[in-house]
């Protein structure tokens, strides 16, 4: 019967799985990606899944972009479908960001700082020309070594805060939201709101940036400070009652200071928006501060007029492994449903011609 | 499975998601947040009901799953070799067999019993998010049970249609105090739904809720004393099993307009078909 072929089938699901396993390896001829070139070669790549996945496991992510064929949308969800599974054995203290290991700090508000300005591997100032020699696989010479940087490297955030121009980071010693374990509520907290924007995809988060730049919620802002190093990882075990390092992570961290014109109650003062990214992420940190800026503009008194601004519509929309599945839950079979938009249409219409029909004698002459 | 707890999520979890369930059987329609952890498969696909599945599952349960009324429909397949594979559970297409029916669009034509429990997967848990976008306004509604907005708005298809023109995903009345979804099963399914000796849960794992209807509870498809509701159906015969009365499936033959309609519910059909002389 015609219908059996539409329908179903444990067999078709095997033999697909089997043909995406062959296609995912490809031509056999050619060698084999090892998840370590992944993870040394396609560093941003791994950077945007740990970030995206919410687990920081470079080799892991390598994994799930070599298992993805490297759609970092699906990479980011095997991430986070196996980090669901993880026991939680302890939390770190906060992270010091200050104490970062710098391989990239720099900032747009002042031609120097204490510490100075360092560009790290960045692609800032590359002309974007294909590099044919890349094809060649031709030998990579080493590259300088600098000094490193001798005395402390504070924020800048700090820095302007000294003088009070800068509003200070609020301070909580409250147990922090878990976007991980609890289900985000609204109004939602800005604990809540960073962590969902940690893990938001890029590209949304890109573009939301980008509309407060079109007038959508412009909120001024300045790179007050874009830096990124390796950052210890402590715990306190309680059996041991003082801190222990038990790693270093590798972030990005974006300190954007925005015009704020101050109120009755307040002097005015620059506000912040704050970023902060797994791996090397400029783009990603800046477009997350942004936004992190825009969706304040409550708590801050300013009209909530543009997308970016409206806590639901952002953090209800920015997670790519829910839009993902939403968006392509729309190819499972819906026809029990269309039919009864079917059934419900044809009514409709039978209907309208009826009542067509029933007023056509009035009409004549 | 080796390496995962019986039925994929861990002990604790499943304590969260049951104290959840309680909580949603007490105050039947009522939507209760939980903290829904991302699953093996897409959100949008049936994590909601997955957990909820999870959650009540034990090992001397039959489970059946189906969508669009179908067992073999690709989705659900590859629903139940999750739970035949992580909780190593019985399985059936037979609706009467199982203990735990999980359900996309559909609920089975055989009446349920008190033994049963159906779980729906539920892609937008909030009945009035198509009139009020901001949850923080429908919380404030349904505290208030201020759901006027519901009936102006079917009253705007009646100014309009002459009728109510709403096929699926019809709002219903729980208990006399809270709108309710009905996940999007066609409106012909939405008796089925009141007084149902089965316990009906409900999951939405994209939207992080939890609701619930116990057995016996009233569930009322909105409506008016001079438009009354109506469950519709294609006005045809299953062409397989003759059945004149339960929803049908319009499969296309050809081109030209040929269509020949059959059961949704391939377990009713197959059931009859086999009992018939």
């Amino acid at each position: 019967m015609a219908y059996v072929a539409v329908k179903g089938g444990e067999r078709a699901i095997d033999a697909a799985h089997a043909w995406l396993a062959a296609a995912r390896r490809g031509d056999g001829a050619i060698v084999e990606l090892q998840t370590a070139q992944i993870r040394e070669q396609l560093g941003r790549a791994v950077d945007r899944v740990m970030a995206e996945g919410s687990l920081y496991d470079p080799e892991l992510a390598a994994l799930a972009i070599k298992q993805s064929q490297g759609d970092l949308i699906e990479a980011g969800f095997l991430l986070r479908a196996f980090r669901t599974t993880l026991p939680r054995l302890a939390a770190t203290l906060p992270l010091d960001t200050a104490t970062m290991r710098l391989t990239r700090r720099i900032s747009a508000i002042f031609k120097d700082l204490p510490g100075g300005q360092v560009l790290g591997p960045t692609y800032d100032y590359t002309h974007r020309l294909l590099d044919f020699a890349l094809l060649e696989n031709a030998p990579v010479a080493p590259a300088p070594q600098a000094e490193a940087i001798a005395g402390p490297t504070p924020r800048v955030a700090d820095i302007l805060g000294h003088e009070g121009l800068l509003e200070a980071d609020a301070r909580s010693e409250d147990e922090p939201f878990d976007l991980t374990r609890a289900p985000l509520a609204f109004p939602a907290g800005r604990d809540a709101r960073l962590q969902g924007l940690a893990r938001g995809d890029e590209g949304f988060l890109l573009g939301l940036g980008y509309s407060t730049q079109r007038g959508y919620g412009n909120n001024h802002p300045f790179v007050g400070e874009l830096r990124a190093g390796e950052v210890d990882v402590e715990i306190v075990p309680a059996e041991l009652g003082f801190a222990v390092c038990i790693g270093t992570v590798t972030l990005t961290e974006c300190q954007m200071v925005n015009q704020f014109a101050g109120s009755k109650t307040e002097p005015a003062q620059f506000t912040r928006g704050y970023g902060l990214a797994f791996g090397h992420a400029d783009r990603r940190a800046m477009a997350m501060a942004l936004v992190d800026r825009a969706l304040r503009a409550e708590e801050l008194g300013e009209a909530r007029t543009a997308p970016a601004q409206d806590p639901q519509f952002v953090l209800s929309t920015c997670d790519n492994v829910e839009a993902t599945g939403f968006v392509e839950h729309l190819k499972l079979p819906h026809y029990v449903d269309f039919q009864s938009e079917l059934e419900t249409i044809r009514r409709l219409r039978a209907t309208a011609e009826r009542t067509q029909a029933a007023s056509l004698p009035e009409a004549a002459p | 499975m080796k390496g995962y707890n019986f039925a994929y999520l861990d002990e604790q979890t499943k304590r969260m998601l049951r104290r959840t369930l309680l909580k949603a059987v007490a105050i039947p329609g009522h939507q209760i947040p939980f903290g829904a952890r991302e699953m093996p498969l897409p959100y949008g696909w049936g994590t909601g009901g997955i957990q909820v599945t999870a959650a009540v599952l034990g090992r001397a349960d039959t489970l059946k799953v189906i969508d669009q009324g179908a067992d073999d429909t690709t989705n659900a397949v590859s629903i139940r070799r999750f739970f035949a594979r992580t909780a190593g559970v019985a399985t059936t297409t037979r609706t009467a067999s199982a203990t735990i029916i999980q359900t996309r669009h559909r609920i089975p034509e055989t009446t349920l019993t008190e033994a049963q429990i159906i779980v729906y997967q539920v892609p937008q848990p909030e009945p009035l998010y198509q009139l009020e976008p901001s949850r923080t306004e429908t919380r404030r509604m349904h505290a208030l049970a201020d759901y006027g907005a519901m009936h102006v708005r079917l009253y705007e298809q009646v100014a309009r249609y002459g009728q109510i023109a709403i096929s699926y995903d019809y709002p219903v009345m729980v208990n006399g105090r809270h709108l309710m979804a009905p996940s999007p099963i066609p409106a012909f399914d939405n008796p089925k739904m009141h007084r149902m000796r089965a316990l009906q849960l409900f999951g939405a794992g994209r939207e992080k809720r939890i609701y619930a209807v116990p057995p016996y509870t009233a569930v009322v498809s909105l409506d008016f004393e001079d438009h009354p509701f109506r469950a519709s159906r294609a006005a045809h015969v299953c062409a397989l099993c003759g059945d004149r009365a339960s929803y049908l499936d319009e499969v296309v033959t050809d081109d030209r307009g040929g269509r020949m309609f059959i059961c949704s519910d391939t377990d009713h059909c197959a059931s009859r078909r086999e009992s018939a002389p």
